[in-house]
């Protein structure tokens, strides 16, 4: 088979395992953010944290509270870190306390951004007690504001969005946990390991020495995958063996990481009482990402041709098809999983990976931001189209007036501001400039890359640069934290000013939101915001290492 | 909510959130992985009563007289993974790709002409167990002649050990390096 067959087959696999599971998964979300009774367990959670499950909060409560557990996330994470040495299954292994809190934030986060390798900076019972439930609770948190931003849009003179602590439980409970343990309980079948061995040294066959890793490795994968989050158990993340070794458990890993993306499209739809818009929304992601998929494909075939033939840093048991569908998924969404090194793709096909972060992490994003982050370009989108024809904007019978527009407005430029002004400032300091493994185009690729990473809280690196020092640490860590919660607390404020309006009714000059001329501005909208930002850095970057 | 109360509550509802999602699942997995503990530990290879490998990882470079996995960044000491990371523009990819031609051509010198891809290039993990089954199979003429052995015979071990991408697409055709040096091993003594 050729590589565009492969492409096109596996492009169509992916999509059947979805198209499968978006319908039940996303029906099952919306009952469990609309259902009026609570779980045994969910109780006892709210009796712990002394919460009212049905006091609802408003926007500001919400924001508060969101902003409240990050806090507390990254405290109790970056403490359990730097306390390691006295816990058991510590392993021996140690972090420095720049490193510690950058992984403490970008965990939390949602980006596992790593600058520590995972054999040597994290014991067992930090991967479990720390890192395995910040995979949890900062993918929680994303679905959370992503459904108040729902209930937003569906909600009619309303001055609240929702209770954030119910929302973060039942996300835990009712959505991640069940299909991670299927997710990890299949894998583990598939080979990926679980258990709490030291590293120990064999004797092979041949007569050399190896050492072998053990770890709860299996439980910390499915949820890193379904929960976008992306940090490996080992440095080498998903490429490892341990962590995803075979075509079923890597085809298993890519479902993972897109089923929660492509089914909030369909709670979206029930949500707001109109499936169509639900509909738009996932051919828009989907749009994206298959055209991001084939052109890595496209780009590592075609390198293939040359002299390395384009195998370094990918697996034989993954090749370039499945290397590719892996780094578009994992760019699409905010994973950061990696199953080949993305720094020795192609020049394009390594662009297409930074591009799919460009692009604001909607192709189809995170679990909830992706949502949250398509929904503010509908919103600009629709602004755009009501001044094209000079008419009120409006979504859902929302008007979009200036609080709207400038939430979203707002929203849009906070990770090209982060992501121009870190990499700008990186290119001019020596400390940053030696960190690069390889120079020219490739190097400004690298370090672009690290920012843009950081800011979409995706995580992927361009592994080459040396990324564990105080200032890229630090840098990082910044634009890790302002990328993920700015752009949440103005999502919560667009929701807000969205629930305090009511309904207009549609009318003849209603302009309809399901169309496919309005799927067609919405794409537009997307790369024309991203191409006017960034061309010319990529031309610089990518583009130029292409043509050279 | 005051500042003060979301904090309280953000710490206690990270404390019982840590319980089921960072003790009771992973435990709930290693439960399960008792259930299946070939495939929790590794799935180990076991020659002679003594654990030689892991069937999934790749092992380090050794004599002419067994067959070679893939290059590897860290020479598969498993204490750390991964690539290069050399951008295909890099001149250092090229030097070591020139060397490790080279040292391929002075050790098979009954070998075809082309090189396969995967025998030039680092894997992503550094860990990479598999080789394709054109590397495997480049490497019979030296193998077969280190151990004073048929070719055709070598051939057909190879051709045994060769598994096919499930589906005809899913991943690659590959062939386990250390499976097969078992069994090269077994068609020794025999």
């Amino acid at each position: 088979m050729t590589i565009a067959l492969q492409t096109a087959a596996a492009v169509l696999l992916v999509g059947a395992v979805l198209a499968a599971v978006h319908v039940p998964l996303g029906t099952w979300m919306h009952r469990v953010f609309t259902d009026d009774s609570d779980w045994r367990v969910e109780r006892a959670v709210y009796r712990v944290v002394g919460v009212d499950p049905r006091t609802e909060q408003r926007w500001t409560g919400y924001a508060g509270s969101v902003l409240a557990f990050a806090v507390a996330s990254v405290a109790l994470l970056f403490v359990l870190i730097t306390v390691q040495g006295w816990l058991p299954w510590n392993l021996g292994r140690t972090m420095d306390w720049d490193t510690a809190l950058n992984t403490a934030v970008s965990f939390t986060t949602n980006t596992n951004w790593q600058s520590y390798a995972g054999e040597a900076g994290t014991g067992h019972t930090v991967q479990m007690l720390g890192l395995t439930t910040q995979n949890f609770v900062s993918a929680a948190t994303g679905l959370a504001v992503a459904v108040a931003l729902l209930r937003g849009l569906a909600r009619a003179h309303a001055d609240r969005l929702g209770n954030f602590w119910v929302d973060l439980t039942r996300s835990t409970v009712r959505v991640l946990l069940p299909l991670a343990a299927v997710g990890a309980v299949l894998l583990l079948l598939g080979g990926v390991i679980q258990n709490l061995a030291a590293p120990h040294t064999i004797e092979t066959l041949t007569g050399t020495q190896q050492v072998i890793q053990g770890g709860p490795v299996a439980s910390q994968e499915a949820i890193k995958e379904l929960g976008t989050n992306g940090g490996g158990f080992f440095n080498a993340n998903s490429a490892h063996p341990f962590e995803n070794p075979g075509p079923w458990t890597n085809l298993l890993e890519i479902v993972l990481i897109l089923v929660i993306p492509f089914s909030l499209p369909y709670t979206y739809g029930l949500m707001v009482r109109d499936r169509r818009q639900g509909a738009v929304a996932a051919g828009v992601m989907g749009f994206l990402l298959v055209g991001s998929i084939a052109l890595a494909a496209w780009a590592e075939a075609h390198a293939a041709a040359g002299p390395f033939g384009s195998m370094e840093g990918k697996e034989q048991r993954f090749g370039i098809v499945w290397s590719s569908v892996f780094a578009g998924a994992t760019t699409g969404t905010s994973t950061g999983a990696v199953n080949s090194m993305h720094d020795s793709y192609s020049a394009l096909g390594g662009g297409v990976p930074l591009v799919n972060m460009l692009l604001g992490e909607l192709s189809p994003g995170g679990v909830g931001t992706g949502l949250y982050s398509y929904l503010v370009v509908v919103v600009l989108a629709v602004f755009i189209a009501g001044l094209m024809v000079g008419r009120t904007p409006e979504l859902l019978g929302k008007t979009i007036g200036r609080t709207e527009i400038t939430s979203a407005a707002l929203v849009t430029l906070t990770m090209p501001a982060l992501v121009l002004l870190g990499t700008g400032l990186s290119v001019v300091l020596p400390v940053s400039l030696d960190a690069r493994l390889n120079d020219g185009p490739h190097g400004l690729s690298e370090l672009m890359y690290a920012v843009a990473s950081a800011s979409n809280n995706n995580g992927s690196a361009f592994a080459g640069l040396s990324a564990d020092q105080p200032y890229l640490n630090l840098l990082l860590a910044a634009c890790m934290f302002v990328g993920r919660f700015v752009p949440i607390i103005l999502v919560l404020r667009l929701a807000g000013s969205l629930a305090a309006q009511g309904k207009r009714p549609v009318t003849a000059g209603t302009m309809p939101t399901h169309t496919p001329l309005f799927t067609t501005l919405v794409v537009g909208t997307v790369l024309i915001v991203a191409g006017l930002t960034f061309f010319p850095s990529l031309a610089l970057g990518p583009i130029a290492e292409a043509l050279s | 909510m005051t500042t003060t109360r979301q904090l309280g509550a953000a710490l206690k509802a990270l404390l019982v959130l840590t319980v089921l999602c960072g003790v009771l699942y992973p435990a709930a997995i290693l439960a399960v992985g008792l259930v299946v503990p070939d495939r929790a530990n590794g799935q180990p290879v076991v020659v002679g009563g003594r654990e030689v490998g892991s069937a999934l990882l790749g092992q380090p470079p050794s004599g002419p007289e067994w067959f070679q996995g893939r290059p590897s960044a860290s020479d598969s000491s498993g204490d750390v993974s991964g690539g290069s990371n050399y951008g295909p523009s890099n001149p250092d990819l090229a030097a070591d790709v020139a060397e490790r031609e080279k040292a391929l051509r002075a050790a098979n010198p009954d070998a075809p002409q082309q090189i396969p891809a995967d025998a030039l290039t680092t894997s992503a993990s550094g860990l990479d167990p598999d080789v394709s089954p054109e590397y495997a199979r480049w490497q019979v003429a030296r193998v077969a002649a280190a151990r004073g052995l048929e070719q055709t015979r070598v051939l057909r071990l190879v051709d045994q050990h060769v598994r096919e991408a499930p589906l005809g697409f899913l991943g690659q055709d590959r062939v386990n390096v250390l499976e097969l040096n078992v069994a090269l091993a077994g068609l020794t003594r025999g």
